[in-house]
C-alpha cells in the first residue's frame, strides 16, 4: 500500500494540480474569511446565506476559525472534484490496467489510493487553515475585533476541535467525489453530478422542506465542519455521513474489484 | 517448474451470448517468441487481458509462469506488458509516467532512464506524454512494459503507429530480449514482421484457436506453390491445363498462374511448356508466407 501511495503522490504533486488546487482552496478561504470581518456592519450580513456573525461572536476564543470552518462546504466541493478526477481520469486515459498488472491486488490499490488523497486534503485543509487565521489576524484591527481572547488556551482548543471537524468534511466530500469516480468512471460526470446535487438539488430539496437537511447528504458533512447547528446535531450528521460513506464505499469496492477493466 | 510461460486450458469468455473467446487451448514454451494473430475482433486482447487478470474468464483455466490467472498478484511481478496501446497521464512527462508505474510495481526509479534509451526516448524523457507522437507513445508503452526486466513480455500490437525504421528497432528490440531469455508474447497485424522473430504461434478467429503451436510446422502443413510468368498472358491458361493434367489445382490472379504443387514438379512444368510452345518469363518455386497462410486458414482470402 505504501508503494500506491507514493505512486499517487507522484500525480497529485504535479504542479498544475497541487499549485491550482492549494491556490483554489487558500483563495476561496481567504474571500470567505475577508468577507466574515470586512462586512462586519453590513445589513446584508457577513456569512453564508446572509446570516450575520457579529463583532461579539468574532472575539469569543472560538471567533479565529470561523471564517476557516465557513469555508468548508467550498474546501469540501474542491476535494470531491479532485477524488473524482484523479480516480475517474484511470478509467477515460485507460491507465487503470497499468495499474491493475503493476498492483493486482484491487482492494490495496484502492486504499492506497484513497490514503494518498486524504493526505492531500489535509495538505489542502492545513494551507486553508493558516491562510484563515492570518488574515483573521490582519483584518481584525480594520474590523475593530479584539482578539484577546484567540490567543488562549481555549482558543487553542477550538482551533484544533474545528480544524478536526473541518478536515472530516472534506475528506467526507472526497470520498463522495471518489465514490462518484468509481461509479460513474468519467471525471466530468463525477464532477458534474457530486456538484449539482451538493449545489443546487440538496438546497433546492432543503428550501422546500427544511426538515431534510437531516437527512440531506452535502448539508450533513458541512454540518460536521461547523460542529453541529441548532436544527442538525452534531452525533447525528457524523452518524449519517458514516453509513452513508459505509454503505456506498462498500459497494463501489465490491463493484471494483469484481469489475471487468476492458477499456 | 513447468518449462512453459503460459498455458491456458479451454479458456472461454461470453459476453451474453457471444463468446469473445471459445475454449482455447495453446501453450507458450519458455524463452520464445510467440506471435498472437488474428483478425479484429478474433479475441486477441480478451484474451491477453484474462492473462494479466484484467477480466475474468467465464469458462476454463489458465497458467503463467506456473501461476494460476485466477491469482495474478503471483505472477504480474515477472510480467510485462502493453495492452491494447499505450495508456498515460497526458499531463506528466514520459519519465514521471514511467515513475509511477516503477513505484507502484516497486521497482526502483533508478533504470528509467536507461529504458527511455533503450526504446529510443532517451532525449525526450522530460516532454510531456501529450506532446509525442504515436510513435513515441508506443515506445513509451514498450518501455514501462519493460520495467519489471520481466520473464515474460506481453505486447499487444507493440508497432503501431511506428515507422519502418521504428517498426525495424522494436522488432531488434523483441530479438535481443528473447536472446536474453524472456518469453515475447505479441500480437500484431504485421504478420511479415512476426514471421521475422516468431518460433511459435497462435492463430485466432471468431474467438477460437486456429492453430497453436511451431511457426515451421504450420508452414509445413501448409501447401507449396509454384508462380508461373508466361511471355504470353494467354498462354496462362494454357499452363493451367497442363497443371491440372498432372493433378495440380490451379488460379490466374493478376497475370500470374498460382499452382498448388512441390518445388520439383517446376521443372516437368518448364519441359511440358517448352514442349507446348509456351515461353517462360517466370517460375518460383514458394512456400506460403505466413500471411498468406493466415488468410488461407481464417478463410478471409477472398
Amino acid at each position: 500500500m505504501i508503494r500506491v501511495f507514493k505512486s499517487e503522490w507522484r500525480k497529485l504533486r504535479r504542479p498544475t494540480l497541487f499549485l491550482g488546487t492549494m491556490l483554489a482552496s487558500a483563495g476561496l478561504t481567504g474571500l470567505v474569511t475577508s468577507l466574515l470581518f470586512l462586512l462586519i456592519d453590513s445589513p446584508q450580513g457577513n456569512s453564508d446565506r446572509g446570516n450575520m456573525v457579529s463583532r461579539e461572536i468574532l472575539q469569543l476564543p472560538s471567533g479565529l476559525t470561523i471564517g476557516f470552518s465557513n469555508a468548508a462546504g467550498l474546501l469540501g466541493i474542491v476535494a470531491l472534484c479532485v477524488f473524482a478526477a484523479q480516480t475517474a481520469q484511470e478509467y477515460t486515459y485507460g491507465t487503470l490496467r497499468n495499474l491493475l498488472v503493476r498492483q493486482p491486488r484491487r482492494f490495496q490499490l484502492l486504499i492506497g489510493k484513497y490514503v494518498s488523497m486524504a493526505s492531500f486534503a489535509i495538505v489542502m485543509v492545513i494551507l486553508a487553515a493558516v491562510i484563515s487565521m492570518t488574515l483573521a489576524f490582519g483584518l481584525s484591527g480594520k474590523a475593530k475585533v479584539e482578539t484577546d481572547a484567540w490567543v488562549t488556551s481555549d482558543a487553542l482548543q477550538e482551533m484544533a476541535k474545528t480544524f478536526g471537524n473541518v478536515l472530516l468534511s472534506v475528506i467526507a466530500f472526497g470520498t463522495v467525489g471518489m465514490i462518484l469516480g468509481l461509479l460513474l468512471r468519467s471525471p466530468i460526470s463525477a464532477i458534474s453530478l457530486g456538484v449539482i446535487w451538493l449545489l443546487i438539488v440538496e438546497n433546492i430539496l432543503i428550501a422546500v422542506k427544511a426538515s431534510l437537511g437531516k437527512w440531506m447528504p452535502g448539508n450533513l458533512m458541512s454540518t460536521i465542519a461547523v460542529g453541529g447547528t441548532d436544527e442538525v446535531s452534531y452525533s447525528h450528521s457524523i452518524t449519517m455521513v458514516a453509513i452513508y460513506l459505509v454503505a456506498s464505499a462498500a459497494i463501489v469496492v465490491t463493484l471494483f474489484k469484481r469489475r471487468d477493466v476492458s477499456n | 517448474m513447468s518449462n512453459l510461460a503460459v498455458s491456458v486450458q479451454d479458456l472461454s469468455k461470453k459476453y451474453g451470448d457471444t463468446f469473445a473467446v471459445s475454449h482455447a487451448n495453446f501453450e507458450v514454451p519458455l524463452g520464445t517468441v510467440c506471435g498472437f494473430v488474428g483478425p479484429n475482433g478474433s479475441g486477441k486482447t480478451t484474451t491477453i487481458r484474462m492473462l494479466l487478470g484484467l477480466i475474468s474468464p467465464t469458462g476454463g483455466s489458465g497458467e503463467i509462469l506456473g501461476h494460476s490467472i485466477k491469482h495474478p498478484e503471483k505472477y504480474l511481478a515477472s510480467v510485462g506488458a502493453m495492452i491494447e496501446g499505450p495508456a498515460f497521464y497526458p499531463a506528466l512527462t514520459g519519465r514521471e509516467n514511467l515513475n509511477v508505474l516503477a513505484t507502484l510495481g516497486g521497482y526502483g526509479t533508478d533504470h528509467v532512464q536507461s529504458l527511455l534509451e533503450r526504446v529510443g526516448l532517451g532525449d525526450r524523457g522530460n516532454s510531456k506524454y501529450k506532446t509525442y507522437s504515436l510513435g513515441m507513445k508506443q515506445r513509451l508503452g514498450i518501455a514501462a512494459a519493460l520495467l519489471p526486466n520481466p520473464k515474460l513480455l506481453i505486447l499487444d500490437e507493440p508497432t503501431n503507429g511506428l515507422d519502418p525504421e521504428g517498426i525495424q528497432e522494436i522488432r531488434d528490440l523483441l530479438k535481443s530480449l528473447a536472446h536474453e531469455g524472456t518469453t515475447v508474447f505479441v500480437s500484431s497485424h504485421l504478420l511479415s514482421e512476426l514471421e521475422l522473430i516468431s518460433q511459435y504461434l497462435v492463430m485466432l478467429r471468431k474467438g477460437k484457436v486456429l492453430f497453436a503451436g511451431k511457426i515451421e510446422d504450420l508452414f509445413l502443413a501448409q501447401q507449396p506453390f509454384i508462380l508461373v510468368k508466361t511471355i504470353n498472358e494467354s498462354d496462362l491458361p494454357k499452363i493451367s491445363e497442363i497443371a491440372a493434367a498432372a493433378d495440380h489445382k490451379s488460379t490466374i490472379r493478376s497475370g500470374v498462374a498460382h499452382i498448388e504443387g512441390p518445388a520439383d514438379w517446376a521443372a516437368e512444368l518448364n519441359r511440358s511448356a517448352f514442349a507446348a510452345g509456351i515461353t517462360l518469363s517466370q517460375l518460383s518455386p514458394m512456400l506460403p508466407s505466413l500471411e498468406e497462410t493466415f488468410f488461407e486458414m481464417t478463410g478471409d482470402f477472398e
